[in-house]
């Protein structure tokens, strides 16, 4: 195993056995087998202080936010409105202002391509994304683009999966009018080089919006330091609750952009004539939002600040470089993207097995990945293979779990003989 | 739920050597069939005498289920007419998704697709040929295993 001394010795001090303790589905059997999770970037799993958090409010302060003079929706107020407060030194915002809660990541997205875009683009205009985005990061500029006339133009990856700079800087040019990137490729693991991407746009005063999804479970993340004018992600690969992320906007850009989606709480005073719309972060929440997912979002920040990202990072950071080294041993597997700077993703692909197939005999052996393409079919396209499979780690696996992937996929060859 | 039951001899040998593999050029008829949630793609060409199937073949890429049930399948219709297809469709699409359905000993080498039945996710796998040559028997064009938008968008080949 190829571990640095250094990294060595940070992980020795990170328990992950204790870990595990925290996550009461870790110690289920699927098919007989022990589970093995491997599928921490499609959904991690949910420790012990989030589930107790969300069952905790469904329990006792449950009842409508900003409306109610009543206890409980008091409770349930400071309880959303702390979460706020909680997501604002996560990713330290300057202000709650600029914490608006969505449903997830695509709902972010979308919210900024429908406000943002729909308001300040038109043709002759380019948004700027790269060949690396998930579906939630290309679908929402293509349909503004088509209600808008605008273009929709995308930097390419090099077969490494590394986005080629020149390249992104070719079309950075005066009609780019947004900048789309992911921070994490979500189907390679690539780390996006967001210092220079964003130093890059802001020469040419273009905001960009960065997909952190996979990003914020495994690296801290300092919107102010980064400069992102958007960033978006969800609870749900945070070892939080499904249906609740973050849209981080900067106060200026948000202030500007018209509201999204129309109805309650999004409203100071309406008459049939007209509305009166709330102030940020409101704005941009119409409707009752979901409280216990908000919650649950604040428990797991709480969480993974408890085992401090820095360490989280360190101990994936073990298990990528052991996973890579046990994986490049099996004789026909090709891993599909080896940049760089990577986080805890291995997609690949095994000669003469195909994904589907290895993702059932896998699951055979109580080891869970992900196959298929990932809502990322044109990373597929540009390495010309249908599908991957894809094994993510996250804080709670272990190198005896890289050992198993690699000993179930070595049973696969034999059952394809 | 055992592996062997769904990676039978019989299905590992069609996947490796798939028999009537191609494209039949002319065809009568043919159809495209797409399942976009694991990507497969496969083509069904074929030539007609009368009423019957004459000649068939497929191309396209996919799973070990997927391939092995075209190959299985390309070999049982060869040689029957419209009706004797559709009831075989029939019985193939009870033996993949009855869990309780008895084993159709008639079905011959297609029964070797009944452990699929076991495996809920991998049913649309062996089913995508049989939707594909029904569509290239009824109209041609594109089938998707996702009745989406996208289904008939993309034209007949």
């Amino acid at each position: 195993m190829n571990v640095t001394p250094l990294r060595a010795a940070v992980s020795a001090g990170y328990d992950v056995e204790r870990v595990r303790r925290d996550f009461p589905i870790l110690t289920r059997t699927v098919h007989g087998k022990p589970l093995v999770y491997l599928d921490s970037a499609a959904s991690s799993q949910r420790p012990l202080p989030v589930i107790r958090a969300v069952d905790d409010y469904e329990s006792r302060s449950h009842a409508n936010v900003h409306r109610g003079v009543h206890a409980l929706s008091q409770e349930a107020t400071a309880a959303f409105e702390g979460a706020r407060e909680r997501v604002r030194r996560f990713i330290n915002a300057r202000s709650t202002r600029e914490i608006i809660f969505t449903r997830g990541t695509t709902e972010a997205i979308n919210l900024v391509a429908n406000s943002f875009g729909r308001a300040r683009l038109g043709p002759g205009d380019e948004i700027l994304i790269t060949a690396l985005e998930h579906h939630a990061n290309i679908v929402p500029w293509q349909m503004v683009r088509d209600a808008t006339g605008c273009a929709l133009v995308v930097a390419p990856i090099d077969r490494s999966g590394e986005l080629i700079m020149e390249e992104f800087h070719r079309r950075l040019t005066p009609r780019t009018r947004i900048v789309a990137v992911a921070h994490v490729s979500n189907a390679l693991g690539t780390i996006l080089p967001l210092a220079e991407i964003i130093a890059a746009a802001h020469a040419r005063r273009v905001p960009v919006l960065v997909d952190g999804a996979q990003a914020v479970p495994h690296t801290p993340v300092d919107v102010q330091a980064l400069g992102a004018d958007f960033y978006a992600f969800s609870a749900h690969k945070l070892y939080g609750p499904t249906g609740i992320g973050v849209l981080y906007g900067r106060e200026e850009l948000l202030a500007a952009m018209p509201p999204w989606q129309g109805g309650g709480d999004m409203i100071l005073n309406v008459t049939f004539e007209r509305t009166t719309y709330n102030e940020l972060p409101y704005k941009f929440e119409a409707g009752t939002p979901n409280m216990s997912g908000a919650v649950g979002l604040a428990a797991a920040i709480d969480y993974v600040e408890s085992l401090g990202l820095g360490a989280i990072a360190a101990h994936e950071h073990s298990l990528l470089e052991a996973a890579t080294a046990a994986l490049s041993d099996i004789p026909g597997l090709t891993l599909i993207g080896t940049a760089k700077h990577k986080a805890a993703v291995v997609s690949f692909v095994l000669e003469g097995i195909h994904p589907h197939d290895l993702g059932t005999i896998l699951d055979a052996e109580g080891v869970a990945v992900r196959t298929g393409h990932h809502c990322a079919q044109p990373v597929m396209d540009f390495f010309c293979i249908p599908a991957t499979a894809r094994a993510s780690f996250a804080c709670y696996n272990t190198l005896g779990e890289v050992q198993q992937l690699a000993a179930a996929l070595r049973r696969a060859q034999e059952v394809f003989g | 739920m055992e592996l062997k039951d769904l990676y039978r001899d019989v299905i590992l040998d069609h996947n490796r050597k798939p028999r009537n593999f191609g494209r039949l050029d002319p065809a009568d008829a043919s159809a495209d069939g797409h399942n976009p949630l694991c990507g497969d793609r496969l083509n069904v060409s074929l030539r007609l005498a009368g009423d019957t199937i004459a000649d068939i073949r497929f191309e396209g890429k996919g799973c070990a289920i997927s391939t092995a049930s075209a190959s299985l399948m390309t070999e049982a219709v060869k040689g029957h007419d419209r009706r004797t297809v559709h009831e075989l469709f029939t019985r193939i699409h009870a033996l993949l998704t009855q869990p309780t359905a008895p084993l159709d000993e008639s079905l011959g080498k297609l029964a070797a697709l009944s452990g699929v039945r076991e495996f809920p996710s991998r049913v649309k796998c062996a089913s995508l040929c049989w939707h594909t040559l029904n569509a290239a028997l009824e109209h041609g064009g594109t089938i998707s295993t996702e009745a989406g938008n996208e289904s008939t968008s993309e034209g007949a080949p």
